[in-house]
């Protein structure tokens, strides 16, 4: 392999509400670019091939695995990570789930978590066990056997579907075939 | 974990993206949802010198029925696409049920058909579900378009008959008249790549067969249609020895390879165990459906 003259790309995305212009080498993945670039190291890095989970994060409002992401192709997009998520202070309704419910104990897979189970939460109606199970089984956790964030899954979709029937916003059919 | 340097193009349609590919023969990588190259980059097992990304060629990205009550899908469709689209629905039942198998939903929600399909992994369900609706796929060079059966288009384990310079623009799937449809999978956990599945598309009239089809993966270098076992079934009432014939025609022959996961005597026995739920469920959808 000869060696390569690197050439920069522009890229320009919103990453949790915040402009972000840059200059990014090609090969350059999403998840190193948030992490090294912009400083944003709540998005875990693992096992860097797609099957961990530990790096997803919101890509146009749905989850996607930023390690399989190359950050040029992130141009024009808008980017959520679990910054953007809550705060020590001020946790959101999955975060204070997960914290109720026991759904972490190292934390090194609960960013990617997070945003599995919000994307999951709006895609599904997730009203068996198992389907919360399924959906669970593109990330690992080492530490809490699951149980924990089965268990926070489980409030967030009561507190969901208590919501959509108090405003009868009677979600979309197409979107709960599962 | 990181990819080697390569060079990196947008092209914003096909024709540009073409000339790319064949000004770089086989040196460029066409990427459209990164699901399977970007692992593959990411682990260095390809070190392509110019990623060429179709993933904003709008032109590609379409699903639409046919005059024969068939599809026209554009290879820029993703997954997550052809799991909720209400059309894809009505013509092939079948597609949003196989879809939900396919890895997790974060891959569903970026991989694309036309990827899927030329990554060409045995294990896949995109290419058993080619073979199972005996797609064509359409593959554009500059040289101009050709068409390749699903039949002919898998050559071996992530290997297809597409040349370096083919994007593959779209497939074709067939209208076909089926009342009972089924699909079953085992894989060790929900998303992973399948030990063994199998898809059944079932035309019953009264308690008699009059077309049928059975496709199956994870047991072979390709996807699988199992023509013995449409031949046991084919102008057959129904019964549950017709079935077990089918079972046992479909898994005669199998050579399902040994790995990590499973022996191929257990790929077997679950391959006979898959393919008879699959044509049994097919059968209660049809008498559903004919009631």
């Amino acid at each position: 392999m000869s060696e390569k003259e690197t050439v920069l790309h522009p890229v320009w995305m919103l990453v949790n509400g915040k402009v972000e212009e840059h200059e990014v080498e090609p090969r350059m993945l999403l998840s190193d670019f948030l992490r090294e670039r912009l400083g944003l190291t709540g998005t875990h890095v693992g096992c860097e091939h797609g099957v961990c989970g530990a790096c997803t994060i919101m890509v146009d409002g749905d989850s996607v695995r930023s390690c399989l992401m190359l950050a040029v192709r992130a141009n024009g997009a808008e980017i959520q990570t679990v910054e953007s998520m809550g705060c020590v202070e001020a946790l959101s309704p999955l975060q204070e789930a997960f914290r109720e419910r026991h759904g972490l104990q190292c934390g090194f897979c609960t960013p990617g978590m997070l945003a599995t189970c919000a994307d999951a939460l709006q895609k599904y109606p997730l009203d068996t066990e198992e389907k919360i199970r399924d959906v669970l089984s593109g990330n690992l956790c080492r530490c809490t056997g699951y149980q924990g964030i089965v268990e926070a899954v489980k409030v967030c979709v009561a507190a969901r579907n208590a919501l959509q029937t108090a405003s009868d916003v009677g979600a979309n059919k197409e979107e709960m075939n599962r | 974990m990181k990819p080697a340097p390569f060079d990196y193009c947008c092209p914003d349609s096909v024709e540009e993206a073409v000339q790319l590919l064949a000004a770089n023969m086989g040196e460029a990588k066409i990427m459209a949802g990164g699901q399977s190259l970007g692992p593959m980059l990411n682990f260095r097992v390809v070190r392509p010198g110019l990623v060429v990304d179709v993933s904003r060629i709008l032109e590609l990205d379409f699903v639409r029925e046919r005059k024969d009550g068939g599809l026209s899908v554009g290879a820029l469709t993703r997954h997550r696409v052809l799991e909720t689209s209400r059309l894809v629905a009505r013509c092939f039942p079948i597609i949003p049920d196989i879809m939900q198998h396919v890895a997790h939903l974060a891959i569903r929600n970026r991989g694309t058909i036309g990827g899927s399909l030329s990554h060409a992994d045995p294990a896949a369900e995109l290419p058993m579900l080619v073979r199972l609706l005996d797609a064509e796929i359409v593959a554009r060079s500059t040289q101009g378009e050709r068409t390749v059966s699903a039949h002919d288009f898998f050559v071996g384990p992530l290997s297809t008959v597409l040349e370096d310079d083919e994007l593959v623009v779209r497939i074709e799937l067939p209208g076909m008249r089926h009342n009972g449809w089924a699909f079953e999978e085992f894989a060790r956990r929900a998303g992973d790549f399948a030990l063994s599945a199998c898809g059944v598309l079932l035309r019953l009239e009264g308690d008699c067969v009059r077309d049928v089809r059975v496709a199956m993966m994870g047991v072979g270098d390709t996807p699988l249609r199992r023509s013995e076992a449409e031949a046991a079934l084919k102008g057959e009432v129904l019964s549950d020895a017709v079935i077990e014939r089918a079972v046992e025609a479909a898994c005669e022959g199998l050579e399902p390879r040994q790995d990590l996961h499973a022996s191929p005597e257990y790929r077997r026995h679950l391959s006979a165990v898959l393919v008879r739920r699959c044509i049994r469920r097919a059968r209660e959808r049809a008498l559903w459906v004919n009631q």
